[in-house]
């Protein structure tokens, strides 16, 4: 086979200008998946990149990679036809929250349940962006828009509940600005044997900016932020001194040292665990009330819809008489005049 | 291969031999409720007539309904086979023999019955109380004269009861089995072995004996019964028909397309995918292609029609034989995506087997209902290759055929059938894989220098297949509009014409591959007759006859739809008079004044989710004819 060709992150740029306005949180995520794949070092032609419609969707123009900017809403059925018709390929899908939350809605659950290995991203900046500034199935509630003028009546979607719903193997939650998570989260969700869903808060200068300003704030954001890793204690805050328990079937901000409360009574993050319940319970957790989770909320291990797929068909060869077309077309009730 | 209850019953039969009468083809139409299993009866006597070398055709009509109300006429399932000693076309317009398993089924098709039929009914069930949930207000039985017909009422459930005493069943079993008894009746009257159906009983309920043994019996008391009673004979026979050597089997429409398709994808060396969602008529075949995992084909039952063709455009784009199957409705789920495919000058296989619309329509039920559809149905100029069949059995020809086109030309194709096509069946002479064409795709090598996207490599127009995996060919695909050769985006107004005429060019290049309309009859003169798709049987019946009886005109069947043959207009120009006749509101009609402005076009349509009967055809074209000599 070929040698092993070290690719940087430059080696995944297309030659396209990229038109995301400046500011926009789209730049960082493209910079940590150009990343993430040199990290990974499979093959450039290896990886493919569907998107659908949205501003985020005009990402595979700007990889050096196998790509296509279908249509709206449609990036899960065409990366799952990708993934099936060969199953060595890399597939990333880039969707955003209008593209797999509403008119994808439906594709988006499926691929979930099926867990086809294919990496997808979701940026996630509640608002139409391309279309300039409507609301979207993840706009906050009372969220003024061109289209809720007087405010959103909307109960918004939480991508991780969805995923948790249809009994999704892998969520992950990162944020635009940061980008080494990013990159972190990428090449673990790609890496992972399964449908992988990222939701990155993103930021959109133009029609929602500083929608998760609050979470981003300099200031504070260690304060509102909760990095996960597997196995580690739901520690945070500034001075870390902040932890999540459980109380009853809820969780609850703590502070280390008062009434009690030592370390080992923080929750320990459990990824791996099978049990959806805790994965729910963390991602769901919202400002201000509790901080924000990113890293990897749920990654557990099952079999993916191609390798059964696979498996399958090879089970049915064997024991299948019929080799061949001329087999079929001979095969049952014939006769010779 | 003659079976024993034969050589048992060989003393009586030549007893009987002067009361044989040789016929040239009739028409069965088996019916009754639809979980009488009727179309299972059918099946069994059309199978088993094959077999026997007649050239058959067939029609199941069944409601939509799994289970409507038991007895009434909306709950009518019926078969029709029509065989003969020569060629058949069409599962017949009128049954020669009836079999109605109860009063609705009567009332369904008394304009089905030819004069002097014979109808036999199931007297048992002909009570008050079926003949109130039939609807009728007395009899059915007493609107038919008496006379005019000749009408065998059996004891069907009684018998059936009688021979199964012995077996320790339940009552709902015991009657499941009736409709053998009808089926052996039938097999007696036109001396059908029974062979073919016990074995086929064997293997279905290989894992229940019990009604394998039951059926056996209820089928030979039927044919007993019909030897037994006078009221039969004469019995019929209908001689092999004088056709083509070769190896035959019956094939259904659906079944046909499935295996095109396979055969295709084994012709060009590439694995088949089909992306689905289920859908009436259609679904069948991505039921049949899931069986054939043992071909490697690859199905993928989606969670609606979008994501089934889109899965279908993933998988070409990584380099398969791409298709999405499906109705009407579903056609028009699936227009978006077609655009893209478009657009992206992808090679993909739509089938659409149609069904009466609008909306829902009725599903179950024949119409051309989406010839517009498949050329226009789409936003901007959005051309495609659009085929139609026009026999159960040539299914496999053109889903071969679109296939071959969408590969070698990189273009979606529409392959147009219809629910009369796909749930009829008829002989069908195996082809051999060995005569079919290779099918070259454009396939770009990996490593390719200076591989442009959109670079046209030949006259036909095609650009390369680059497919997703190989090296050095990485690049964008999209549904914004390609710069010529290069295929980045752009907006350049003068570039949006040039594609749009090249997309447009490349698709009435594909005419290289169609074949000129051949006309049968005469080659120029007073009228052509002139149909597309699933119509073929009944106009060719219809041309063959009046041939026959001395009239003259030529007669035109189109499969190739876009691009139409090259010399349809220097053929339609011989004519005085030109008559489309479509089963629709003259859809294809429309499309040829489009084509051709300066020719007329009269129309005979027909939409009742029936096809047309060889009789109104006829009548239709001897009503041109005789205008014309007037």
């Amino acid at each position: 086979m070929s040698e092993q060709v070290v690719l940087s992150p430059k080696d995944f740029k297309s030659d396209q200008e990229v038109r995301w306005c400046a500011g926009c949180g789209d730049h960082a995520v493209l910079s940590a998946v150009h990343r993430s794949m040199a990290e990974l070092g499979l093959d450039k032609e290896k990886y493919v990149v569907i998107s659908g419609i949205g501003c985020s969707s005009r990402f595979p123009y700007y990889m050096n990679t196998f790509a296509m900017h279908s249509i709206h809403g449609r990036a899960a059925p065409i990366s799952s036809g990708v993934k099936l018709a060969n199953p060595e390929l890399n597939v990333w899908m880039i969707t955003g929250d209008g593209d797999s939350m509403a008119i994808g809605g439906n594709h988006f659950i499926h691929l979930v349940r099926r867990n086809i290995d294919i990496n997808l991203i979701l940026l996630n900046n509640q608002i139409y962006g391309l279309t300039k500034g409507q609301y979207s199935p993840t706009s906050l509630e009372g969220q003024i828009t061109k289209t809720s003028p007087y405010g959103s009546i909307e109960t918004p979607f939480h991508p991780g509940a969805l995923v948790v719903g249809a009994q999704g193997t892998f969520f992950a939650r990162s944020i635009d600005n940061n980008l080494k998570l990013s990159t972190r989260i990428f090449t673990e969700a790609a890496q992972f044997k399964g449908t992988s869903v990222v939701e990155v808060l993103q930021n959109c200068v133009i029609y929602n900016d500083k929608a998760h300003g609050y979470l981003t704030d300099k200031e504070h954001k260690e304060d509102r932020q909760l990095i996960l890793e597997h196995g580690k204690s739901m520690i945070y805050g500034k001075d870390r001194d902040k932890g999540i328990v459980l109380d009853g079937l809820s969780l609850k901000v703590v502070k280390i040292g008062e009434d009690g409360i030592s370390e080992k009574d923080i929750l320990v993050h459990d990824a791996h665990t099978k049990n959806p319940l805790m994965h729910l319970l963390i991602a769901n957790m919202l400002n201000p009330e509790f901080p924000v989770a990113l890293g990897v909320i749920r990654a557990v291990p099952t079999e993916t819809y191609e390798d059964k797929f696979y498996k399958q068909m090879e089970v049915v060869k064997e024991k299948s008489p019929i080799k061949s077309m001329q087999d079929l077309l001979h095969s049952g009730n014939v006769w010779t005049v | 291969m003659y079976l024993c209850c034969h050589k048992n019953m060989s003393k009586k039969m030549t007893d009987n031999i002067e009361k044989i009468k040789e016929l040239e083809e009739v028409v069965i139409r088996f019916s009754g409720d639809s979980g009488d299993g009727m179309q299972l009866t059918g099946s069994l006597f059309s199978d088993t007539s094959a077999l026997l070398g007649n050239d058959l055709a067939t029609f199941p009509d069944y409601p939509a309904e799994i289970r409507a109300p038991q007895g009434t006429v909306g709950g009518v399932s019926g078969f029709q086979v029509h065989f003969g000693q020569s060629e058949v076309n069409t599962p017949g317009d009128y049954a020669d023999v009836l079999v109605a398993m109860n009063p609705a089924a009567l009332k369904a098709n008394l304009k089905l019955i030819k004069r002097g039929g014979t109808i036999i009914i199931d007297i048992d069930s002909f009570t008050e109380k079926n003949f109130e949930k039939a609807g009728c207000v007395s009899d059915p039985l007493k609107q038919l004269g008496y006379r005019d017909y000749n009408i065998i009422k059996a004891p069907i459930s009684t018998l059936t009861r009688e021979s199964l005493k012995g077996l320790n069943l339940d009552t709902k079993s015991i009657l499941r089995s009736k409709n053998m008894f009808a089926l052996g009746m039938v097999y007696w009257l036109f001396h059908r072995p029974l062979e073919f159906t016990q074995k086929f009983l064997e293997n279905k309920f290989k894992k229940i004996p019990i009604v394998i043994e039951a059926n056996k019996i209820v089928l030979k008391a039927g044919y007993y019964y019909a030897e037994t009673i006078e009221a039969l004979h004469p019995s019929y026979r209908v001689a092999p028909a004088r056709i083509e050597k070769g190896t035959y089997r019956n094939i259904n429409g659906n079944i046909a397309t499935a295996w095109g398709l396979i055969a295709a994808a084994e012709k060009a060396d590439l694995k088949l995918f089909l992306g689905s969602y289920p859908i009436t008529p259609a679904s069948e075949i991505l039921q049949e292609l899931s069986k054939r995992k043992d071909l490697g084909v690859k199905t993928f039952q989606a969670e609606d029609e979008i994501a089934g063709i889109c899965t279908a455009i993933g998988a070409s784009f990584a380099g398969q034989l791409a298709v999405t199957s499906t109705s009407g409705p579903g056609l028009s789920l699936k227009t978006e995506a077609i655009g893209l495919a478009i657009i992206m000058e992808l090679p993909l296989v739509i089938v659409n087997v149609q069904r009466g619309g609008p909306s829902t329509g009725l599903p179950t039920k024949t119409e051309q209902s989406d010839l517009m559809q498949a050329l226009f149905g789409r936003h901007g100029e959005s051309p495609l290759v659009v085929l139609a069949a026009s026999s159960p059995s040539n299914c496999f020809k053109y889903a071969f055929e679109a296939a071959r086109i969408a590969l070698e030309h990189m273009t979606p194709v529409i392959l147009l059938t219809d629910g009369f096509l796909a749930n009829g069946s008829e002989p069908w002479k195996i082809p051999d894989m060995k005569s079919l064409p290779k099918i070259t795709p454009p396939i770009v090598k990996e490593d390719t220098e200076d591989y442009q996207p959109y670079r046209r490599l030949n006259d036909e127009m095609v650009r390369g297949w680059a497919v997703a995996g190989t090296k050095g060919l990485e690049h964008r695909l999209g549904g914004l509009e390609k710069m010529a050769v290069t295929g980045t985006v752009s907006y350049v107004p003068e570039n949006h014409q040039v594609m749009t005429y090249e997309r447009e060019k490349k698709i009435e290049k594909v005419v290289s591959k169609v074949p000129d309309i051949k006309v049968l009859g005469e080659q120029e003169g007073e009228l052509l007759l002139i149909g597309w798709g699933g119509t073929y049987g009944h106009l060719y019946t219809a041309y063959r006859e009046l041939k026959k009886e001395g009239f003259k005109l030529g007669f035109a069947h189109f499969n190739y739809i876009k691009p139409l043959p090259a010399n349809t207009y220097n053929t339609f120009k011989k004519y005085k008079n030109l008559l489309v006749c479509e089963l629709n509101l003259g859809q294809f009609a429309n499309y040829l004044r489009l084509n051709f402005q300066d020719l007329e076009f009269m129309q005979y349509n027909k939409i009742q989710g029936l096809p047309f009967t060889v009789s109104e055809i006829k009548e239709k074209i001897l009503t041109v004819l005789q205008e014309e000599t007037k």
